[in-house]
């Protein structure tokens, strides 16, 4: 109750003098208006900036299969064929922190097109689910292939823009087709330029297959190993679809015949695995569940080492977050200062308000008004004055912001941590700031003030 | 029945090294429904008293009974409650609050009561007493907007609204011409014969102080006459 006729008396003393007060509360309209705009519209960059970081692929995880050792010598990361497109499905399943993950099969081949050729810088086999880690889903031209093209060893290919402009120059590439190793490949789609990647290199030089098709048809056929790769797909007969069975132009080879003809052995291996993590804070807890989970579908003793190595991009993460502090330390000491600025302008003013008000002072004084009632009738008023300030700057703050995004297209967001921080903030200046005229206003003489001139 | 009693009353004020008596052992005492005037010159001590008679300074040393207590050694707070619980003030200038309303001016020390008046209440309270001053058309009127005797009107009604035993006039007409200056201590005579209010009217003027029924006068800190009814009676 006495709280609330304090505030009735401030109300009617900053009546008495509207223009004064919305003059000395300008300082904080100012203030706060500047920390919500600028809030705002740096929050917008900065997500804009996350955004930019993210599809450079700060959160990615690259997943190589580890070292092996063979008659004593070490063939490095890479070495061991145990990563297989199933760990890749299994670390997006069974992941949470994982938002896409893709196997990856290495070749090199030359692409040629009519009389044009070019060794693309990457030549990767791959499923779609590639282009959504490396944030890549946007084509120029034509689509991505598709997981059926995956599963059907599709010859179809999406390629970068280097690609492109080499082998087309110019003219439409998508239903074109291009040989890698002999091997026949439909365009699809083609990528987006992306230009370099942090080390310099051309990431528009690029060529993107199914990896069945990859591992199958260009890679098996470039590696001297395997001459003959029968797959299971076309191993198999339709004799039920088909019946009765021809005659079998050869006959079963018995199992001693087996034994000393070896099959090659169709390897499903992978070189890699691009993992996405959810974001920048969960790239830690990511490694840690693809480590889990690949140690259990490994098979690998707790004691033993890992036959997997998994690496993130440390220093793109780290480039970011400092980016997000800089950009929020330094909002925050703007709006320190603009706040403290307008603290000032209204201690200022409160300060002449106090000395032109003494003699009124001095009759709250003189017809019972202890020192506690002059202090907090003054420090509500200062509060009162700062909370006004705070909502007007608020609404300005917001329209400004609103009128940034209209006019210069800027991407702003709203921050309700920055409009709960403006008000507190305001209502902080307000005691910080009025206290010391309120408290002053408190210690005058009664007497001396009734007597002031 | 005495309202107030002062025994020996010193007051000192301390100037840096030089110390400064104003008041030097004063005794006076004013009954329940009397009408006294203090008189004195300026630098007699006049002022330094009426600010101790209204609790707005304490005596050095001495007693000050008011209304059956001893406050000479009352703290700031405990004297701004008994301020607003037993005394009126009314003074030269007004000391009317600019731009608000003649209500909200009297109404203003209900604001600073021990217990909480009703918002409500405060504004019947405040009609009451401007009503009872002759200023019934005027309550929404700004202190700009009323001429000086007007003004003083709403001082008296701001000054009578707590209910006081001691009405504290300082110069209440110093700042008035004499015709609105005899309606002015018409109105306090009226209110001392009516209701019995101790009134204290603090002044230089002896047309003023002829309004009094007694007259206490002082010079260099002491009571020349009049510190009590006996000795007043004595004089006429």
């Amino acid at each position: 109750m006495r709280v609330y006729r304090t505030f009735k008396t401030a109300m009617r003393a900053l009546r008495r003098n509207v223009m004064r007060a919305a003059l000395t509360t300008l300082g904080i309209v100012i203030g706060v208006a500047a920390v919500i705009a600028m809030m705002e519209i740096g929050n917008g960059s900065s997500r804009a900036i996350q955004h930019t970081i993210a599809t450079m692929g700060a959160y990615n995880l690259m997943v190589f299969p580890g070292n092996s050792l063979l008659a004593g010598i070490s063939t490095g990361t890479g070495g061991s064929m145990r990563l297989s497109p199933g760990d890749a499905e299994a670390i997006l399943t069974d992941c949470p922190s994982v938002t896409a993950a893709a196997p990856v099969v290495f070749a090199r081949a030359q692409a040629v097109y009519n009389n044009l050729n070019w060794q693309p810088g990457s030549l990767y086999g791959t499923t779609p689910a590639f282009l959504e880690v490396r944030d890549w889903s946007d084509m120029a031209e034509g689509n991505p292939f598709t997981e059926r093209d995956v599963r059907n060893t599709s010859k179809v290919c999406v390629i970068g823009k280097t690609i492109e402009k080499m082998l087309f120059q110019g003219e439409p590439a998508v239903g074109k087709e291009i040989r890698l190793m002999n091997v026949n490949f439909k365009v699809v789609g083609v990528l987006k330029a992306k230009g370099a990647n942090m080390m310099g290199a051309d990431q528009d030089d690029i060529i993107l297959a199914p990896w069945t098709t990859i591992k199958y048809r260009v890679s098996a056929s470039s590696s001297s190993a395997s001459g003959t790769v029968t797959t299971t797909t076309t191993t198999v007969l339709p004799s039920a679809v088909y019946p009765p069975a021809p005659a079998s132009l050869y006959s079963v080879p018995s199992s001693v015949q087996q034994a000393d003809t070896p099959q090659p052995v169709r390897f499903a291996n992978v070189n890699q695995i691009v993992v996405s993590a959810r974001s920048a804070g969960e790239v830690q807890s990511a490694i840690d569940e693809i480590t889990g989970l690949l140690r259990e579908r490994h098979h690998i003793r707790h004691d033993m080492p890992e036959d997997f190595t998994i690496r993130d991009m440390t220093e793109m993460v780290r480039t970011m977050s400092s980016t997000t502090e800089l950009m929020t330390t330094l909002l925050l000491i703007v709006a320190a200062i603009s706040l403290v600025v307008g603290g000032v302008g209204i201690m200022n003013i409160m300060l002449v308000s106090v000395t032109e008000r003494t003699r009124e002072i001095g009759l709250r004084m003189a017809v019972g008004a202890q020192p506690g009632d002059i202090l907090h009738q003054f420090l509500m008023e200062a509060i009162v004055l700062c909370l006004i300030g705070g909502a007007v700057g608020i609404a300005l703050g917001r329209a400004t912001s609103i009128l940034v995004r209209l006019i210069k297209h800027w991407p702003t967001a709203v921050s309700v941590g920055a409009i709960v921080v403006a008000v507190a903030v305001s209502a902080l200046v307000g005691v910080l700031f009025g206290f010391y005229p309120a408290w002053k206003a408190s210690r005058l003489d009664p007497i001396d003030a009734l007597r002031y001139e | 029945m005495e309202l107030l009693e002062l025994h020996d009353v010193c007051k000192t004020y301390h100037l840096g090294e030089m110390d400064l008596q104003v008041l030097k052992g004063v005794t006076l005492s004013v009954g329940k429904g009397e009408l006294v005037a203090l008189m004195g010159a300026s630098g007699s001590g006049k002022s330094t008293l009426m600010n101790i008679l209204g609790c707005l300074d304490h005596p050095s040393s001495g007693e000050y009974w008011l209304d059956g207590q001893e406050i000479s050694g009352a703290s700031a707070n405990e004297r701004a409650r008994l301020r607003n619980r037993l005394i009126g003030f009314v003074f030269q200038s007004f000391n009317l609050l600019a731009r608000t309303s003649a209500l909200d001016n009297v109404s203003m020390p209900l604001t600073y009561g021990e217990e909480y008046v009703h918002e409500q209440e405060m504004k019947t309270r405040a009609t009451e007493m401007l009503r009872k001053v002759g200023l019934a058309d005027r309550m929404d009127h700004q202190p700009s907007q009323l001429s000086g005797g007007q003004q003083q009107r709403v001082a008296i009604a701001r000054s009578l609204i707590n209910r006081p035993r001691l009405l504290l006039a300082d110069e209440p007409t110093g700042n008035l011409d004499s015709r609105t200056s005899q309606e002015i201590l018409q109105m306090l005579r009226d209110l001392n014969e009516a209701e019995g209010l101790t009134i204290i009217l603090v002044t230089h003027d002896p047309n003023v102080a002829q309004h009094a029924k007694r007259v206490i006068r002082i010079r260099d800190g002491l009571i020349e006459s009049g510190s009590d009814r006996s000795s007043q009676e004595k004089q006429t």
